[in-house]
């Protein structure tokens, strides 16, 4: 794998909105520039200074842990002044609109914008306001491309590959972000992508993606490589949409039992947080030889480092 | 006022099935004088002065029978100065309005506070509608008798529905002892709840939650089920999904009713929703090609009656948000016609049918002496350039708001001369 860190890249958008906007060469330059972050993440000094005298401002609508600290700890290993607003303790708080607090950064010449909000298209938004590039860090239950990208390198790196490949993607779809940014990468990828969801939770008109449809799990599981469980987003659900967790774990919940179905070596992985109990089983979720979830992690920051510097580079 | 004569026009006045081409006499009290063939330079006092049209159009003032206008509440959204305006300028001289004001139009003194701000300060006819229910909250109805004696044309949420079926069958009771007639906009709010979109692969896509078809269509059903007991005057403001139309047909032979449709949901589908643009966020929502072109054939074969503007003015200040923050609504009522006439130009549908629908249709529904060209009737017309070719730009708008849905779209057709009791209340520069 390259090591040499700084070579110029060129990427085709000027903003990171979805993976639905990129082609694959974008991938491959983000997924290559990934690989040589992993190493220096492991080593003693991680501080480079690519990104020094740039301004990187997350702006997290949502309660957020490891994206908002990966995207943190990213920005600030590349040297970038990286501020973090609390949204508590915001004018948004106060009633101003998406927009004003878009022009209000604007003023203060961020080079990059960072968003997670609870609107689909808020980040599309965003983008028509200000004049710097905005990351996608989740937006409503549309798109989280880092996600799928840091997805991906894992897989890359576990197997080698991703052409070819079965990977389920398994829970609450309709929800979720990651399920839809991951589809599109993985079928631009070449895997074959079974989902598998109770019709409750599977989106409209999903299998125009591109995508075979479960509602019976251990059907959708048969002979994957990859496992991806997604969090029952509890928040987001109004009404019944779900008899209990209780129920929801018997039938798609990823037990030993329904992991026999996949093959030997599948992995399985996790955006999290994780439901422990509801959506996965606790031991199967911490089983070292099976569970990528934390590799997962460990990855997100390569990832977003890779897409800071190449995004800033624009 | 004095005599006016136009020559060489065509006529097209579907009430009194006259298309022709010849001219129109409006007399010193600005009533249709005399109309059609007959009306032509070899018959006419060489002394008067008269207009000669060159070929352009005629039509009856349109009648537009779903309008919001912001007062009183949301004047800065749209007062009844400027929807009279907006009006004008697209050739309508009829409107009924919504009662989803604030407060909401639905006890005497706040009828006559509009019946009195609609006289003072526009030049169209207003024809207001009351809610059917209390603040429209759907819980208790409100004085249907007392209301319509004091002008109330006909009774409807507006933009909500009323779901609970025994106070349905209650407000349909009432109906048809007193002889009103009742607007419903259909939509069964559980299967709508939180939706935004069509429901299907856009929604998916754009990760907005979808408002499925099956959510008119059930409350279609429950209508019209109802109807069949009970007779009353019922009209479904606006349909939206082929399947709405293959209920209506069936249903069309047991029981009496009539429906219109949005311009927008005739025009569009949900692609043009595109990349989020706020100004396509509607109610009904767009939906896929399939149903757009099903409701067109509606109007060809006359299950659908009439065409309505669902003119909803929204300031931008409701429309630069997130799709799931912005307002619902496009302001519409200026590019009605034009619009309309896209299906001709297209040939999708006769220039008769839609003229139809947007004049002696919504007033036979009314029970209004408009949207005709009869001899000795109020000379409410628009002169129209059937050719003329224009582009829709926010910053030309009359409206004081500028929410169009169709930003930027080139049309053919464009009213350039209005008169409401024969006065010229609108000429295009």
């Amino acid at each position: 794998m390259a090591t040499k860190i700084n070579k110029a890249v060129k990427i085709s958008q000027k903003h990171l909105l979805g993976i639905q906007d990129l082609s694959i060469n974008d991938v491959h330059i983000i997924l290559n520039e990934s690989q040589k972050f992993i190493k220096l993440n492991q080593s003693k000094n991680k501080k480079l200074d690519i990104l020094r005298g740039k301004t990187q401002i997350n702006l997290f609508f949502e309660p957020s842990t490891r994206t908002k600290s990966s995207f943190e700890l990213a920005g600030k290993r590349l040297g970038a002044d990286v501020m973090s607003i609390n949204i508590n303790n915001s004018a948004i708080k106060k009633g101003e609109t998406l927009i004003d607090t878009a022009m209000t950064l604007n003023a203060m010449h961020p080079d990059i914008i960072v968003i997670r909000h609870q609107d689909s298209g808020a980040c599309n938004l965003l983008s028509q306001k200000v004049n710097c590039t905005v990351l996608n860090a989740g937006d409503g239950r549309r798109e989280h491309p880092t996600q799928a990208l840091l997805d991906a390198l894992t897989i890359i790196n576990r197997k080698k590959k991703i052409e070819g490949l079965k990977i389920a993607i398994c829970g609450d779809v309709l929800h979720s972000r990651v399920a839809r940014s991951n589809i599109y990468l993985l079928n631009m990828l070449g895997a074959e992508v079974n989902i598998v969801a109770p019709t409750n939770l599977m989106p409209k008109e999903i299998e125009k993606f591109g995508v075979n449809t479960f509602t019976d799990m251990i059907k959708g599981l048969k002979d994957c490589d990859i496992i991806m469980m997604l969090r029952l987003q509890n928040e987001r659900m109004s009404n019944s949409f779900l008899s209990s967790n209780r129920e929801y774990y018997e039938y798609y919940g990823l037990t030993p039992d329904k992991l026999s179905h996949a093959k030997s070596d599948a992995l399985i992985m996790h955006p999290g947080p994780m439901n422990r109990g509801i959506e996965i089983d606790t031991k199967l979720a911490d089983d070292i030889n099976k569970s990528v979830i934390k590799e997962q992690v460990e990855l997100g920051v390569a990832v977003r480092m890779a897409c800071l510097k190449i995004f800033c580079d624009k | 006022m004095k005599k006016q004569y136009f020559i060489n026009a065509n006529i097209i006045d579907p009430y009194n099935s006259l298309y022709e081409n010849g001219g129109l006499i409006i007399n010193e009290n600005g009533k249709i004088e005399a109309i059609g063939k007959k009306v032509n330079t070899n018959n006419l006092p060489s002394r008067e002065k008269t207009i000669d049209l060159k070929g352009k159009y005629i039509f009856p003032g349109l009648v537009d029978m779903r309008v919001f206008v912001g007062e009183p509440g949301y004047e800065y959204k749209e007062n009844f100065k400027t929807l009279s305006d907006a009006a004008l300028s697209g050739g309508v001289t009829s409107v009924v309005t919504m009662p989803n004001t604030d407060p909401v139009i639905d006890n005497v003194s706040i009828v006559d506070f509009l019946k009195r701000r609609g006289r003072d300060k526009s030049k169209i006819n207003i024809f207001p509608c009351a809610a059917l229910t209390r603040n429209t909250e759907g819980n208790n109805m409100t004085e249907f008798g007392i209301l319509q004696t004091r002008g109330i044309i006909a009774f409807t949420d507006g933009i909500k529905t009323i779901q609970n079926s025994r106070l349905m069958s209650r407000i349909m009771n009432s109906a048809y002892d007193l002889g009103c007639l009742i607007m419903q906009h259909a939509e069964d709010y559980e299967l709508a709840q939180n939706g935004m979109i069509n429901s299907g692969i856009i929604a998916t896509k754009l990760g907005l939650a979808g408002i499925p078809d099956i959510a008119e269509r059930i409350i279609i059903e429950r209508d019209l089920t109802l109807l069949e007991k009970i007779k009353c005057r019922y009209h479904i403001s606006q349909l939206s999904s082929q399947k709405s139309i293959e209920v209506i047909k069936q249903r069309k032979e047991n029981v009496s009713f009539t429906c219109g449709v949005s311009i927008n949901n005739l025009s569009l589908n949900e692609n043009d929703i595109g990349d989020f643009r706020t100004f396509l966020k509607l109610s009904p929502p767009l939906r896929k090609e399939e149903d757009r072109v099903a409701l067109v054939q509606g109007l060809k074969d006359k299950t659908i009656d009439v065409i309505v503007s669902d003119h909803k003015p929204e300031d931008e200040e409701s429309k630069r948000l997130t799709f799931a923050q912005a307002a619902t609504g496009a302001s519409g009522i200026e590019t009605l016609l034009s619009l309309s006439l896209e299906l001709y130009h297209n040939q999708s549908l006769k220039l008769e049918t839609i003229i139809q629908a947007l004049t002696s249709n919504p007033a036979k529904i009314l029970k209004i002496n408009k949207g005709n060209l009869s001899i000795d009737n109020d000379a409410d017309f628009c002169i129209v350039d059937l050719d003329k070719p224009w582009i829709v730009k926010k910053e030309n708008m009359i409206s004081k708001s500028k929410n169009t849905s169709i930003e930027g779209k080139k049309l053919q057709g464009k009213v350039t001369n209005t008169f409401v009791k024969g006065e010229e209340l609108f000429k295009l520069n």
